[in-house]
């Protein structure tokens, strides 16, 4: 009975020393938002993604325990070198235990990679390349809101089974655009399509008109644009103005924003096809955090990746409160993974051993002008297309982590 | 791929090069003016560019009017804050090292990009092509738009008027004078100060006229000057600075080098420019059409 008692004590002790003592360093917790405060991606993440951020953390209450939680921010340039100085100097100097958003694929691939280095956590939001979680994929990294082989599988397979059968593709020339031309081309080619031509066009290009005339001579039926932002815009303007959609050619945004279809108006996107992980229109869960997110943004809707950060946030925050340490990015991680993901934006959902967070993807359709009732009132749903079907294969992304699990 | 281009696409290439070039021709011409005649490096001239079109914007969103009283309304407004800029600013450095001047234009420029991009974000927003030059030809080599056709003629036209004032009138021989002495130009009783003002004024509207140009082809968005301002400057540079005829020549030719490298070299687009500005530099340092000095 005294051996039971001291044992019982024993326990208890241990249990509320576990409790009292968290396991957070520096004494914060402390979120990086580095995305494009001012280029070609600053609508689509920028400053909304740090709105985005602080809602989450509003919502964990500022705090988990008494260790306080803070955001930081700062603009990458869209340029790898800029971005991982941040990164370094944020973890050497400024105790920041994770970064978040990350737009630009070869800034992210950059930053990935300081992150493994000083075992911190990567929640990747803007950044398409699906190498993220395939070859270049990292123990400290959560890719969340949309990846590249999504957007292909998804809208690229629409496209081919709706009788686009030849394709020529404007590709920004970075990470990002080749990740996204091949994960395209692989779809294509699977269900049937041919692949005509292309050209690789330098990030942030202004007149499209030259590129266009070529697709056109290409004699393609589908231009897929694999480019984003203001360059998409830039194209789908461009491509309007040429007569490319009268001459019977059709154009398959691989990715688009919501901000996109806002800035061309509906009367050049109508008719567009793409697909995205998120639409605040959806449900009435999306639609009320929207309206929160819009008031407290110059009435801008959120776009997939201001959501993504969002609910990459929470998902994170709410791990440390279960696990009630911060120190060792990899266990973090780790912990994320078991821990199955639900929020009001991506509903219920999975982090797979990869690092991919998996959940439904829509295909939409721009509405037409007569169809929109309001200013965001831009897409109209096609279909919804479940994770598992949606993302690439765990076994066929090439990532290291997956075959040594095997 | 590169040798199989047919000589029906080159064409059109060629084309679109000109249009592009009518752009880079009516910007760097308000720069050549501006540093021609004034000394002064006006790096604003892209945010004024954006400008112009941001007041065609607001003109067809708060007041309805269209693109037509847009193209005469906005020069004259943005030239009239160019004088703005010009009394206020620019006027207290003269004298003074161009780079004085260049710093301070600059400043003009974080700040006019930092407002509009606070306002109004990057995407920037659509503005709708005049019902009168929608649609375009069916020529044999390619589809071309109305707009673009109606972007060359008026660019072309303007140059070409702006040159001859400068070089054909009385006028613009007073202004030549007076840049090239001003104490003996006021001698004659001819208002010096005036004359720069209003000849500043000039090069600002021509941004702005471009700005307008630019609206229904591009975004109306606050980066749209900082993307092409770059590429301007170095038109100047390649055409002499302060050589009106050279940038007006330049402009144009190296928006059909642009075009072309589009074709065989894609990736070179952005580049191909600094690439001729730098050979330029080395082998005539004052530019194509500069006045060795």
């Amino acid at each position: 009975m005294k051996t039971f008692a001291v044992a019982t004590f024993a326990v208890a002790t241990i249990a509320v020393a576990t409790a009292a003592r968290a396991d957070f360093t520096d004494g914060v917790i402390k979120i990086g938002v580095l995305n494009d405060a001012s280029g070609l991606y600053a609508d689509l993440s920028g400053k909304g993604g740090m709105v985005a951020a602080q809602m989450a953390v509003d919502e964990m209450g500022g705090k988990i325990g008494k260790t306080p939680i803070e955001l930081i921010y700062a603009d990458h340039q869209n340029k790898p070198d800029i971005g991982a100085g941040i990164a370094r100097q944020w973890f050497d100097a400024d105790h920041v235990d994770a970064i978040v958003d990350v737009p630009t694929s070869s800034v992210a691939l950059a930053v990935a990679q300081v992150v493994k280095e000083k075992n911190k956590v990567f929640l990747a939001n803007g950044p398409g390349t699906s190498d993220l979680t395939g070859s270049k994929c990292s123990p400290n990294t959560v890719h969340w809101a949309y990846d590249t082989y999504a957007l292909a599988n998804v809208t690229g397979k629409a496209t081919v089974l709706s009788g686009g059968k030849t394709w020529f593709f404007l590709t920004a020339d970075y990470a990002f655009g080749q990740a996204l031309e091949r994960d395209t081309t692989k779809v294509v080619e699977a269900n049937g399509g041919k692949i005509l031509g292309g050209v690789k066009h330098p990030l942030n290009t202004s007149d499209f008109s030259s590129f266009l005339l070529q697709a056109q001579s290409s004699g393609a039926n589908v231009v897929g644009l694999a480019n984003a932002g203001g360059d998409t815009i830039n194209s789908i303007k461009a491509a309007h103005e040429f007569g490319l959609t009268k001459g019977g050619q059709k154009l398959a945004g691989l990715l688009i924003f919501l901000t996109d279809i806002h800035s061309l108006g509906l009367d050049t996107a109508q008719g567009l096809l793409f697909s995205s992980s998120f639409y605040w229109d959806r449900d009435a869960k999306t639609r009320a955090w929207s309206k929160k997110f819009a008031e407290k943004y110059n009435g801008r809707m959120p776009t997939m990746v201001q959501a993504g950060v969002y609910a990459s946030v929470l998902h994170y925050l709410k791990t440390l409160k279960a696990t009630q340490a911060d120190g060792d990015g990899k266990a973090v991680v780790d912990a994320m993974k078991k821990m199955p993901t639900d929020d009001n934006l991506f509903g219920k959902g999975t982090i797979r051993a990869d690092g991919r967070k998996i959940h439904s993807f829509y295909l939409y359709e721009a509405k037409k002008p007569s169809e929109s009732k309001s200013e965001w009132d831009l897409y109209k749903l096609v279909k919804e297309i479940p994770g598992d079907q949606a993302f690439r294969p765990l076994t066929e992304g090439g990532c290291s982590m997956v075959s040594a699990a095997k | 791929m590169t040798l199989a281009v047919p000589v029906q696409a080159l064409f059109g290439q060629v084309l679109i090069g000109l249009i592009n070039g009518s752009f880079y021709a009516l910007l760097s011409l308000g720069l050549a003016i501006i540093f021609g005649l004034l000394n002064v490096i006006n790096f604003c001239h892209g945010a004024l560019y954006m400008l112009g079109a941001f007041v065609a914007w607001f003109l067809l969103e708060k007041t309805g009017l269209g693109y037509w009283p847009a193209l005469l309304l906005a020069p004259l407004i943005v030239g009239a804050f160019g004088i703005f800029i010009e009394r206020l600013l620019l006027k207290r450095l003269a004298g003074l090292d161009p780079l004085y001047g260049l710093l301070l234009t600059f400043g003009i420029v974080l700040f006019l990009q930092g407002l509009f991009s606070n306002w109004f974000g990057s995407s920037g927003m659509p503005y709708d092509m005049p019902k009168q030059l929608q649609g375009g030809q069916a020529l044999p080599f390619m589809f071309l738009p109305n707009y673009r056709v109606w972007v060359v003629g008026i660019s072309l036209v303007v140059c070409l008027g702006v040159w001859a004032i400068i070089e054909r009138t009385r006028l613009g021989s007073r202004l030549r004078a007076a840049t090239e002495n001003a104490p003996l130009v006021s001698a004659f009783g001819i208002d010096v100060p005036r004359l720069v003002t209003v000849t500043y004024a000039l090069g600002v509207a021509l941004a702005a006229l471009a700005g307008v140009l630019a609206a229904p082809i591009y975004r109306v968005s606050p980066l749209m000057g900082a993307d092409l301002i770059i590429v301007v400057f170095a038109v100047v540079v390649i055409g002499g600075m302060g050589s009106i005829l050279g940038s007006i020549v330049t402009g144009f030719g190296l928006g059909v080098l642009e075009g072309l490298t589009k074709v065989f070299y894609p990736e070179a687009s952005n580049t191909v420019i600094f690439v001729v500005m730098a050979v330029v530099l080395l082998i005539r340092p004052a530019g194509l059409f500069g006045r060795q000095t």
